[in-house]
């Protein structure tokens, strides 16, 4: 199963590593990422690989959430379907 | 892979524009629980309902996480309780065991406690009828539906007749609630089998053995997007909307295929409806208004609402496989914020709802009135909207709520998704002596047309 992680938010240092280390005690692969500063904010988009995830969507999002706690950042990891149902034809 | 813009369109529209799923509804038939002994047929409905549909709370709860989409209601609908009930004739002690079964499931609401009397009623039909206001009132998420016209059969002037005397009585019955017993009973003129929206749903008898059938949501995606083109002609605002009501549409297909693939049952209709909430920014009234009326209710309203009909339904059909139910844009006053609003400032008229019904889905809905309305009136109330709909070949509906010791001035609340009603005035005279005729109003000429 393919899921995007997409966390959005203010700006600071370690970011990205506090998300890539909490996906990967999740035994979760990181298949793309795309990170940029949109507005002031920033936002950062993962394609992953949740084949053999070692928790459920719902409890990964709660995981990811907790490793940025206080950061004013928001995550969502959403099953890669949603996008596809909604986005194309 | 989707471009980040395409990713957070979604999330945006998912957490700040209410975009969810209204409603899971498994509409399942209860035919094979008919029996003469009514305790059986209580225990077969019930047993047949809890376990058919054991898992739909669970798996919609596991598919709302995977995907971090709301999905706000849970139903079941079945089969017309006055033809399972009418071998046993025992109809208020279906109704019980529809509450029960519903309780135990978790679910929101159970529909079909509903008889389809537009052409004449069976002896058991009209003692169906006359259980209404009991078992609306003793019970508390089961739903009616009655069907008493259609485009084919007329108007079955009895019925209507003796509707109105019915929502009189359970208006009483459920005083101590701003008579909110009537929020769960909606007279239809040509029902369909396969609404997944209460309180009409009910599974009809053309349908198979249980189906998913899923209702979207969305207004405030579609009004976000509106707002963003104050520069379009109203050529650009129909495709807009069309474009809009294709993903919305999408987001119910998706959830409806999933949920049935893992109940493993059969994949049934998505309602292309769009369904508002009492919530801000959740509103088919603000819709109407950012495509430029200062305020529902304004000249140009019923024509802004048949082009938001029809570009919802354009956009979304091509979205999913199957298209059902009642399709288009819901106008309840109780439960749209900005219907609300325009009913306080009286912007907006009983009248003016009704001629916008001949253009939308479905009809007069959730209109709180004086409680010292008479029952003829309400009835006549439901002879116009039947009228538009067997006239005009769609569904139409009445949901009206004499609300017991209030009048004009006052307000209903009914809490929770069916919101509060100012009581709104009714115009005219009496139509007492129509109503009291009786008989059946023939179908029109065109609906011979074989």
């Amino acid at each position: 199963m393919k899921a995007i992680v997409s966390v959005v938010g203010k700006d600071r240092t370690g970011i990205i590593a506090a998300i890539a280390a909490e996906l990967a005690a999740c035994n979760i692969n990181i298949l793309e990422i795309s990170q940029t500063i949109m507005q002031g904010s920033f936002v950062m988009i993962m394609h992953v690989d949740a084949e053999g995830a070692s928790v459920e969507l719902s409890a990964l999002c709660d995981r990811l959430q907790s490793a940025v706690d206080g950061w004013g950042i928001t995550v969502h990891v959403q099953h890669e379907d949603l996008f596809a149902s909604m986005q194309r034809v | 892979m989707f471009t980040n813009n395409e990713i957070l369109e979604t999330i945006d529209m998912l957490d700040n524009r209410h975009l969810d799923v209204r409603t899971v509804t498994a509409s399942l038939s209860l035919l094979d629980c008919i029996d003469g002994s009514a305790k059986k047929c209580a225990d077969k409905v019930y047993d047949k309902i809890t376990r058919v549909c054991a898992r739909l709370v669970p798996v919609c709860e596991n598919l709302s996480a995977r995907y971090g989409v709301k999905i706000v209601n849970k139903r079941v609908a079945v089969t017309p309780i006055s033809i399972i009930g009418s071998a046993c004739g025992d109809y208020i002690g279906l109704a019980h065991a529809l509450d029960r079964a519903g309780k135990a499931l978790g679910v929101d609401f159970v529909g079909g406690y509903s008889a389809l009397v537009q052409k004449g009623e069976t002896k058991r039909e009209a003692e169906f009828l006359d259980t209404l206001p009991q078992a609306l009132s003793e019970t508390d998420i089961v739903c009616s539906g009655i069907n008493v016209a259609s485009g084919k059969s007329g108007i079955n002037l009895d019925a209507v007749g003796k509707l109105g005397r019915i929502i009189k009585d359970l208006a009483y019955r459920t005083r101590d609630k701003d008579s909110i017993g009537c929020c769960k009973l909606v007279v239809f003129c040509n029902a369909v089998d396969d609404n997944p929206f209460m309180a009409g749903a009910f599974t009809g008898l053309s349908e198979g053995e249980c189906a998913i059938n899923v209702g979207v949501s969305g207004p405030g995606v579609v009004e976000y997007e509106i707002n963003k083109h104050p520069d379009y002609d109203i050529t650009q605002i129909c495709e807009l909307i069309k474009r809009t009501a294709f993903k919305i549409t999408r987001l119910g297909a998706l959830i409806g295929e999933q949920a049935a693939k893992e109940l493993d049952l059969t994949p049934g209709i998505v309602d292309l409806s769009l369904a508002p909430t009492p919530a801000v920014g959740d509103s088919v009234a603000r819709i109407l208004e950012s495509i430029g009326l200062s305020r529902v209710g304004a000249c140009g309203t019923t024509a802004c609402l048949a082009l938001l009909n029809d570009a919802v339904k354009k956009g979304g059909v091509m979205a999913a496989k199957r298209v059902g139910g009642l399709s288009g844009a819901f106008i309840p006053v109780s439960e749209d914020a900005g219907m609300i609003e325009a009913a306080e400032t009286k912007a907006i008229t009983v009248d003016k709802l009704e001629a916008m019904t001949a253009v939308c889905s479905v009809g007069l809905d959730m209109i709180a009135v004086p409680g010292d309305t008479p029952a003829e009136v309400l009835s006549g109330m439901i002879a116009d909207e039947c009228a538009i709909g067997m006239i005009n070949g769609k569904t139409t509906a009445v949901r009206v709520i004499p609300v017991y010791g209030k009048t004009v001035g006052e307000k209903a609340d009914f809490g929770g998704l069916l919101g509060t009603a100012p009581i709104m005035p009714i115009n005219g005279g009496s139509p007492e002596k129509f109503i009291s005729r009786g008989g059946i109003i023939p179908p029109p000429i065109h609906s011979y047309k074989n």
